[in-house]
């Protein structure tokens, strides 16, 4: 089957070609301040150092089982993955949990989000499941991904991995490991995204291309 | 497309039905887990108002209505017991007053679901209406050749049988032309309807012109009982010309596929060999039929005024 999703992370980078400078702090097509607060090699170490803490977290490395959440999740996941084979010599298989379904806004919409893909490679039974996200808030995505989950089994442990963590939560969930605590005005946005890879086919489907962490909105200070 | 009837491919736009078929690949997973349901739809209601027996159809939607969790009620009826005690729109102002989430509708006479749908608050889906239009049925074949083919533009298709009184062949011929497909429809002369050629595919009456470098060879049920004898002379006769085996589909591509809506007349519209083994894809559209559905379900059911204008919550806020 052909697969129509746009690479993951990508779909800002393609309404807003004008943002793909990563230093820029101003965009001159929205008129929105922007700045970038972690670049692509901040990023790689902080997922590095994540690595490091779900090692020294976990007794038993072989039983994890990275889970993305889509679209930001997937490249941070292939990341984390690669970064944790370097550690412990062992490849944590990687899924794809798309949280739509699971949403506790769907009532209240004037239209109904569309769908991203869900890849689950194998049962999460008795593992433990880390779930990957780019960009923690209220927490509602986290509360669904976790009642996802449970429909594909029951894990032994699930931890919880994001790039940034905004703060305003309105559900008590907590987050076990943060790249950046970012404090943020509500009006502001996070956006992570990732570039597309270079190379052939097989490199786009499974590569990572630059990351990057954009603020914008906001008084921009 | 919360709250939209979905009446026929012919009011569909081009990316009506991208969204839609985007939306049922996504749903395909979930037939595939062993938990086979999401809370998507939990505590709405979907009737299932038949007026025509269709036992295909309606399981079909009601197994996509009770995977998003939905509760689902079937309403069936023959069309006399109704009319002897109240109105085709009685009986539905009735339904509609129990505030059902989406009305799927069959009935044998065309135009019956769009009726509904004006006086209906909740969206209508058409489960197929006469001889005018199945709309499920064409985005299920529409997903099946995307599955199979990666794409429908450029592609040739031909529709093979009753053209005039099929419901099936007239949604996916809008369907497919929407889609950029070369359509062609083939049968018996009685069976094409006068202006087919106005809805801008090319008509035949030989089958191997028809399926002659298709990609796409779908055969139309022939419903024997009612046909025989008017629209042509036998059923014999009817398979000896039309009916597809392996040595006529020689002529179409050697990667063709081979359709049918189902039931199969085996022997009639295909050979046995053919009905149960690839190049046939029957069972991968029975299959599809319901992550379709799903989709459907999911796009459009809610009843007005129940959505709120927030439509904020997309990415970037970090939720």
């Amino acid at each position: 089957m052909a697969q129509i999703e746009a690479p993951p992370g990508t779909a800002e980078a393609a309404a807003n070609p004008a943002a793909s400078a990563p230093t820029s702090d101003f965009n001159p097509d929205t008129q929105i301040r922007e700045r970038t607060v972690l670049d692509d090699q901040a990023i790689r170490r902080a997922l590095m150092r994540i690595a490091h803490e779900i090692v020294e977290s976990t007794d038993d490395p072989s039983r994890l089982y990275l889970v993305a959440i889509p679209n930001g999740g997937v490249p941070l996941g292939r990341i984390l993955a690669d970064k944790l084979e370097s550690l412990c010599g062992l490849r944590a298989p990687l899924g794809i949990l798309d949280t739509t379904l699971y949403r506790d806004d769907l009532t209240t919409r004037a239209s109904r989000p569309k769908l991203r893909r869900t890849e689950m490679p194998s049962s999460v039974d008795g593992r433990v499941v880390v779930l990957v996200e780019d960009v923690v808030n209220t927490g509602r995505t986290i509360r669904a991904a976790m009642d996802a989950l449970m429909d594909f089994g029951r894990p032994s442990h699930v931890r919880v991995v994001a790039l940034v963590d905004r703060g305003h939560r309105e559900l008590p969930i907590k987050i076990d490991f943060v790249g950046k605590n970012i404090p943020t005005q509500p009006n502001e946005k996070v956006i992570f995204r990732a570039d597309e890879p270079e190379g052939d086919e097989a490199e786009k489907a499974t590569g990572v291309g630059a990351l990057h962490l954009i603020v914008r909105g906001g008084n921009g200070s | 497309m919360i709250g939209r009837d979905i009446l026929g491919i012919e009011d569909l736009s081009r990316d009506d039905i991208e969204t839609i078929l985007e939306t049922a690949e996504r749903m395909q997973e979930i037939g595939s887990r062993e938990v086979k349901k999401v809370p998507t739809l939990r505590g709405r209601t979907l009737i299932n108002l038949f007026f025509e027996p269709s036992t295909r159809t309606q399981t079909s939607f009601e197994i996509a209505g009770k995977r998003l969790a939905a509760d689902v009620v079937n309403f069936s009826v023959s069309g006399s017991s109704v009319t002897k005690r109240e109105t085709l729109l009685d009986t539905a102002k009735t339904l509609d007053a129990m505030d059902p989430d989406v009305v799927i509708v069959r009935h044998k006479v065309a135009g019956v679901p769009h009726r509904l749908a004006e006086v209906l608050e909740a969206p209508v889906i058409n489960a197929g209406d006469g001889a005018h239009e199945h709309p499920s049925q064409a985005l299920l074949d529409m997903l099946t050749v995307r599955e199979q083919k990666g794409a429908i533009e450029g592609l040739t298709v031909a529709i093979i049988g009753d053209i005039a009184h099929s419901r099936v062949a007239r949604s996916n011929i809008y369907g497919f032309s929407k889609l950029g497909a070369e359509v062609r429809v083939a049968g018996p002369p009685t069976m094409l309807p006068a202006a087919v050629e106005s809805l801008g595919v090319k008509a035949y009456t030989n089958l191997r012109e028809a399926i002659e470098g298709a990609d796409v060879v779908m055969a139309l049920r022939i419903q024997m009982e009612r046909l025989e004898g008017a629209c042509f002379p036998s059923v014999r006769e009817y398979a000896a010309t039309f009916g597809l085996d392996r040595a006529k589909l020689r002529y179409a591509k050697e990667d063709a596929i081979v359709m049918h809506p189902g039931p199969v007349n085996r022997g009639v519209e295909l050979a046995h060999e053919l009905a149960d083994h690839r190049p046939s894809v029957i069972l991968d559209q029975v299959r599809n039929g319901v992550a379709l559905r799903m989709a459907l379900l999911y796009l459009v059911a809610g009843r007005p005024g129940s959505a709120a204008d927030s439509s904020e919550g997309e990415d970037g806020g970090g939720r």
